[in-house]
């Protein structure tokens, strides 16, 4: 909490900023195409999530050590270039670990490349700060996107299938609501998430107000 | 390979299938550049002429992929020609008309990161189309973006001069529309397809 005055915050924080202050998917709305796209079941959207969280670690990595030598002119076909690679490999590699999963995300995979949140992280933090900061960052956002991603999926199985991980939550007698896993289901979802995202933000003001301007 | 009529791909693409209400892709120009109805049709536009090419560019490399048998490495040449297509468009736009170029600000270059058309060119792949086959889809996605933008865009408008409470004023808002016009494009589901 306490970082040093000239303006670098504490290493802690680049970690912690994206679960919660800056959360990729509630609070900048990055993002947003998997997230909904592939959030119909909690497994699907946790597997999206450490996916995408890899490919942003590496990719700001990488992106951070190569700072000095990118010509600013040509900066975003080279971060790109960089994050399709490293798609490419997860891609290969979901393939050849559950050819089930490779199936259910489909073509969301190599839609990793085209995630604003990875590029926006690239351009707007990798490229100005060192490797360390910029893997606490990749972490920080890749985890922040994971949760998100969990508990869209988690509510969207629970309510539309009446399940989670596959294993029956309700009574038999439940009736699923179709559609909360049709794509409708995702924006409202994301919709009521980002209602109490604001409704907690609101309520913190609130309680830090009087202290600055007391009435 | 595909034998649908071209009429049908189109239909399919813009409104049955529409890529931003039923795939959810390019979601962050949707709800980024909607907030008024000249820029979302502009944006539209630009979105739709980027597809448009990107899509013979995709059809074109795709042949080469498969001629010279490297398959691993179509997601990073789609990307790469994507890229450099969006540059020449922000180069473009910046020449000729400079407040349409403020106006669009941050999302012309988030174009190229705009899921929207590198979908498109994976799609098209993956269904195996033929030339005027892509060209039918590239169209009707284009069209597609641009009609739930224009919606979205001019419902937007609309509710700026509603009373709602401050909590849900924003993307919140928007995203319970985005729901609500994903149900009704539903309805096109009987269109055929």
């Amino acid at each position: 909490m306490t970082g040093p005055l000239h303006g670098t915050p504490a290493l802690g924080d680049e970690f912690v900023k994206g679960l919660w202050r800056d959360n990729p998917v509630f609070v900048q709305v990055l993002g947003m195409c998997p997230a909904l796209a592939v959030s119909n079941t909690a497994r699907n959207a946790l597997a999206m999530g450490l996916a995408t969280s890899f490919v942003l670690i590496l990719s700001n990595a990488v992106i951070s050590s190569l700072r000095h030598v990118i010509p600013k002119q040509v900066r975003i076909a080279t971060y790109i270039l960089v994050i399709a690679t490293f798609v490419t490999v997860v891609d290969y590699a979901i393939q050849a670990v559950s050819l089930d999963l490779h199936k259910a995300l489909g073509a969301f995979i190599s839609l990793i490349v085209v995630n604003c949140l990875i590029l926006g992280r690239a351009e707007a933090f990798a490229s100005k700060h060192g490797i360390g900061r910029s893997l606490l960052d990749g972490l920080g956002m890749g985890a922040g996107f994971t949760v998100a991603l969990f508990s869209l999926g988690a509510v969207r199985e629970i309510l539309g299938s009446g399940t989670l991980f596959g294993i029956q939550v309700f009574h038999a007698d439940f009736q699923p609501w179709i559609v909360m896993i049709l794509p409708s289901g995702g924006f409202f979802t994301l919709a009521a998430w980002l209602l109490v995202f604001n409704a907690v933000t609101a309520r913190r003001a609130r309680a830090a107000e009087p202290l600055e301007a007391p009435r | 390979m595909s034998d649908a009529p071209l009429w049908s791909i189109f239909v399919n693409a813009c409104l049955i299938n529409n890529f931003v209400l039923a795939y959810f892709l390019g979601l962050c120009p949707f709800l980024g550049v909607s907030g008024k109805l000249a820029t979302a049709t502009r944006m539209g536009g630009a979105v739709t002429f980027v597809m448009l090419v990107s899509s013979i560019c995709a059809f074109g490399i795709q042949q080469l992929l498969v001629a010279i048998d490297a398959p691993y490495l179509r997601l990073i040449s789609f990307i790469a020609v994507i890229a450099s297509t969006v540059q020449l468009v922000e180069m473009f736009i910046k020449k000729t008309s400079p407040a349409l170029f403020r106006a669009l600000g941050i999302f012309l270059p988030l174009i190229t990161t705009n899921c929207a058309i590198l979908g498109l060119a994976l799609f098209q792949t993956n269904k195996g189309f033929d030339f005027a086959q892509c060209l039918a889809y590239a169209l009707g996605a284009g069209a597609g973006f641009t009609l739930a933008l224009v919606l979205i865009a001019g419902l937007r408008e609309k509710l700026e001069l509603a009373t709602v409470p401050d909590v849900v004023r924003g993307t919140a808002l928007s995203l319970v529309l985005a729901g609500l016009l994903s149900i009704a494009f539903m309805g096109f589901a009987g269109l055929g397809g």
